[in-house]
C-alpha cells in the first residue's frame, strides 16, 4: 500500500502539465469553440461572431436560464443527489407569478412586479421543501423523490396556467426581462448576482464546504457533528430556490407565464453542471465550473444557429460534450496517479 | 489502583429487537491506559463502543466519565466532553484535504465584509502542527490535495490528529489497524503508544492478537454480549484469549 502510494506521488509530480490540461479543457474548449466560430462566420459570411454585443447579450442569454438551474443543482449533485424537477418548478413559478400579477396589476403594476415575484420564490420553496422532506427524512432516493416531482410541479403548473401560457401586461415586469443596465441585460445582471452569492456560499462558507463533505463522506459527515438531514433539506430548497429565481426571469422575459418553460432546460443545466466538472457521484463541482459548462453549451447552441447550421445538430453536439466531459473525468485518475474511490 | 478513572461503565445492556447484544458490561479505563476489546462477531463490541461515544443511548446501566454519571445525548455530546471516536474507513471526506478533515464540522472562520469566511490557511496550518506532534511523515504537497491521496496509515494518522486537536481524553478506535499493510500497522502501534504516554485513555477494538498484546494494558473479552474475561496481557497468553473469546 506505502508502495504504491509512493508510485502515485512520482507520476502525480511527473505529469503537471497533464493535471493542469485535465483541470483546464473546460476553459479551453470554451475558447477553442470562440476561435471556431470566429473563424468560420468570418471566412463564410465575412461578420465577426464575439466583436458583436448582440451576439454576446444573446448569448449570456442562452445560458442565463440552464446557468441558473445548474446553480443550485451544483449543490445538489456536489451532495451526491439530483434535483429532476427543477424544470417544472421553474415552469410552475412562471406560471403563479404571472397570474399573481394577472390579478395584482389593474391595482398597481410595480407592486404587482413584487408580489409576483415574491410568489414565485415562494412556490417554489414548496416543491423543494418536499423535495427535501421526502429525500433527507423518509429517504426516497433522490432520483425519484424529484423524478415523481416533477411529474407533480408540471401538472400543477398547467393545471394553474389553465393548459396555454399566462400573458401578462406590465411594463414593470416587460422592463425587468427586457432592459439593459450599462448594457448587461438586467436577466443576465440577476443571474450574476446569483452566480457570485452561490459561488461565495459553496467556495468560502461552513454551507459549502459541508455539502462537499456529504458528498464526499455522509456517513463522515454525520459523525462530525454535521446535521446531514437539515443540510440535505436546505440543498433541495437551494436548487428550488433557483429554479423560482429562472421561472421568474422566464416570465419576465416573455411577459408570460408558461408551465413547460424550463422543460428544455433541465437536461442542459445538468449538463452544464457536468461538464464543469462536477461527479454525478458527489464529492466534487464548483460553481465557475457550471459557469463554463453552461457558456459551452450556450456558445454552442448559438454559435450553430448563427452558422446556419441545422438546429438539431446542438442536441449532438452539446451530447458528444457532455460524453467527453465525463471521459475526461474518468481518466483522470489514470493520467494524474489520483486515486478514485469508484475504482 | 491509579486515581479515579476516566470512564467506568456498570451493567451496560443493550437490546435490538430481541436480541441481546450487549449484557451487564462492567468496564473500567484510566488515563494513559490502553484498554483492547476483543470478541468474535456479533460479541458486542461496536455496540459497547456506540454506547461509549454517544450513538446508542443503552437500555440499562449507567456510564460514568470522570467520576460523574453521563448521560450521553449524541456523538457530538459525547466529543464536547472529549470522548473522540476514530471509525474503522469512515472517519475521513475522502474528497478533502487534511486541514479540512481535521476540523471537519467545527471550521474556524474570519470575518470577511461582514460575511463568515472559513479560514483554509488555519486550518492547513494547524494540520501540520498537529501531525508533527505526533511526528507523521506527509508530504507537503499533499496537504492540498484530497486525503484519498494518502496512504492508509496517514489517513489513520489524520484522523488520530483530529481526535488530539481536539483533546480528546478519551479515544475510542475501530480496528485502528485492519486494512494497513505491516509498516503503517507498526506506526499506528506507535502513535497509540505516544496517545498513552500523553495520558489519553485508549479504547480500541481488534481481531489482531499480535497487535492487543503489542499494546494494551489490559483485554476485555466479549463473548455474545457478556463480558468473557479481563486479561493482562503479562498474565495470559493468545490461546486463553481465543478461548474466552469463542467459549469452551
Amino acid at each position: 500500500m506505502a508502495a504504491a502510494a509512493r508510485v502515485a506521488d512520482d507520476e502525480g509530480g511527473q505529469h503537471p502539465a497533464l493535471a493542469f490540461l485535465i483541470r483546464a479543457w473546460p476553459w479551453l474548449f470554451l475558447i477553442g469553440l470562440c476561435v471556431f466560430f470566429e473563424s468560420w462566420s468570418r471566412a463564410s459570411y465575412g461578420v465577426t461572431f464575439l466583436g458583436n454585443t448582440f451576439n454576446l447579450q444573446s448569448i449570456a442569454l442562452f445560458a442565463a436560464f440552464p446557468l441558473l438551474l445548474g446553480l443550485g443543482q451544483t449543490f445538489v449533485i456536489i451532495a451526491g443527489g439530483i434535483d429532476l424537477s427543477v424544470g417544472f418548478v421553474m415552469g410552475l413559478a412562471a406560471v403563479v407569478m404571472a397570474r399573481v400579477m394577472q390579478y395584482t396589476t389593474p391595482v398597481d403594476p410595480a407592486l404587482a412586479l413584487a408580489l409576483g415575484i415574491l410568489a414565485a420564490i415562494a412556490i417554489a420553496m414548496v416543491p423543494g421543501w418536499i423535495n427535501g422532506t421526502l429525500i433527507s427524512r423518509l429517504r426516497v432516493p433522490p432520483f425519484i423523490g424529484t423524478l415523481g416531482m416533477f411529474g407533480v410541479a408540471r401538472g400543477a403548473g398547467f393545471l394553474i396556467a389553465g393548459g396555454t401560457t399566462v400573458p401578462v401586461n406590465n411594463p414593470w415586469l416587460f422592463a425587468m426581462g427586457n432592459e439593459r443596465l450599462f448594457g448587461v441585460p438586467i436577466p443576465v445582471a440577476i443571474t450574476l448576482l446569483v452566480v457570485v452569492a452561490m459561488h461565495w456560499t459553496l467556495a468560502q462558507s461552513k454551507f459549502g464546504q459541508y455539502t462537499y463533505a456529504i458528498g464526499g463522506n455522509r456517513i463522515a459527515a454525520v459523525r462530525s457533528g454535521i446535521n446531514v438531514r437539515r443540510h440535505t433539506l436546505l440543498l433541495y430548497m437551494i436548487s428550488a430556490g433557483c429554479a423560482g429565481i429562472a421561472g421568474m426571469i422566464y416570465t419576465a422575459r416573455f411577459s408570460a407565464g408558461a408551465a413547460q418553460a424550463g422543460e428544455p432546460i433541465l437536461l442542459d443545466s445538468i449538463a452544464a453542471v457536468v461538464i464543469g466538472g462536477a461527479s454525478l457521484f458527489g464529492g466534487s463541482g464548483t460553481i465557475l465550473g457550471t459557469l463554463i459548462g453552461a457558456l459551452i453549451i450556450a456558445v454552442i447552441q448559438f454559435g450553430l444557429v448563427f452558422i446556419n447550421v441545422e438546429p438539431f445538430w446542438q442536441f449532438v453536439a452539446v451530447g458528444i460534450v457532455i460524453i467527453v466531459s465525463v471521459l475526461i473525468d474518468q481518466s483522470k485518475g489514470r493520467l494524474t496517479g489520483e486515486r478514485k474511490d469508484a475504482e | 489502583m491509579p486515581s479515579e478513572p476516566i470512564l467506568r461503565c456498570e451493567k451496560l445492556s443493550k437490546r435490538f429487537g430481541g436480541v441481546h447484544a450487549l449484557e451487564n458490561v462492567d468496564l473500567v479505563l484510566h488515563r494513559g491506559e490502553v484498554l483492547a476489546l476483543a470478541g468474535d462477531n456479533g460479541a458486542g463490541k461496536s455496540t459497547l463502543i456506540k454506547i461509549i461515544s454517544g450513538v446508542h443511548p443503552p437500555d440499562d446501566g449507567a456510564l460514568f466519565y470522570k467520576g460523574e454519571k453521563l448521560r450521553l445525548r449524541n456523538p457530538r455530546h459525547a466529543r464536547e466532553i472529549g470522548i473522540e471516536t476514530i471509525y474503522q474507513d469512515l472517519a475521513l471526506a475522502d474528497n478533502l484535504d487534511v486541514g479540512a478533515n481535521v476540523f471537519l464540522g467545527r471550521e474556524p472562520t474570519k470575518s470577511f465584509l461582514g460575511l463568515q469566511r472559513l479560514d483554509r490557511a488555519r486550518m492547513r496550518a494547524v494540520a501540520h502542527e498537529v501531525l508533527d506532534t505526533l511526528d507523521i511523515d506527509i508530504a507537503r504537497h499533499k496537504f492540498v490535495q484530497p486525503v484519498r491521496n494518502l496512504s492508509g496509515g496517514q489517513r489513520q494518522a489524520v484522523a488520530i490528529g483530529r481526535a488530539i486537536y481536539w483533546k480528546a481524553e478519551l479515544l475510542i478506535m475501530d480496528e485502528p489497524t485492519a486494512a494497513l499493510g505491516v509498516p503503517e500497522q507498526r506506526k499506528v502501534k506507535e502513535l497509540i503508544l505516544r496517545l498513552k504516554a500523553q495520558n489519553v485513555a485508549v479504547l480500541f477494538i481488534s481481531h489482531n492478537l499480535v497487535d492487543i498484546f503489542d499494546v494494551a494494558d489490559r483485554i476485555l473479552v466479549l463473548r455474545r454480549g457478556i463480558k468473557a474475561g479481563e486479561r493482562r496481557p503479562s498474565e495470559t497468553d493468545h490461546n486463553e484469549v481465543v478461548r474466552l473469546m469463542i467459549g469452551g
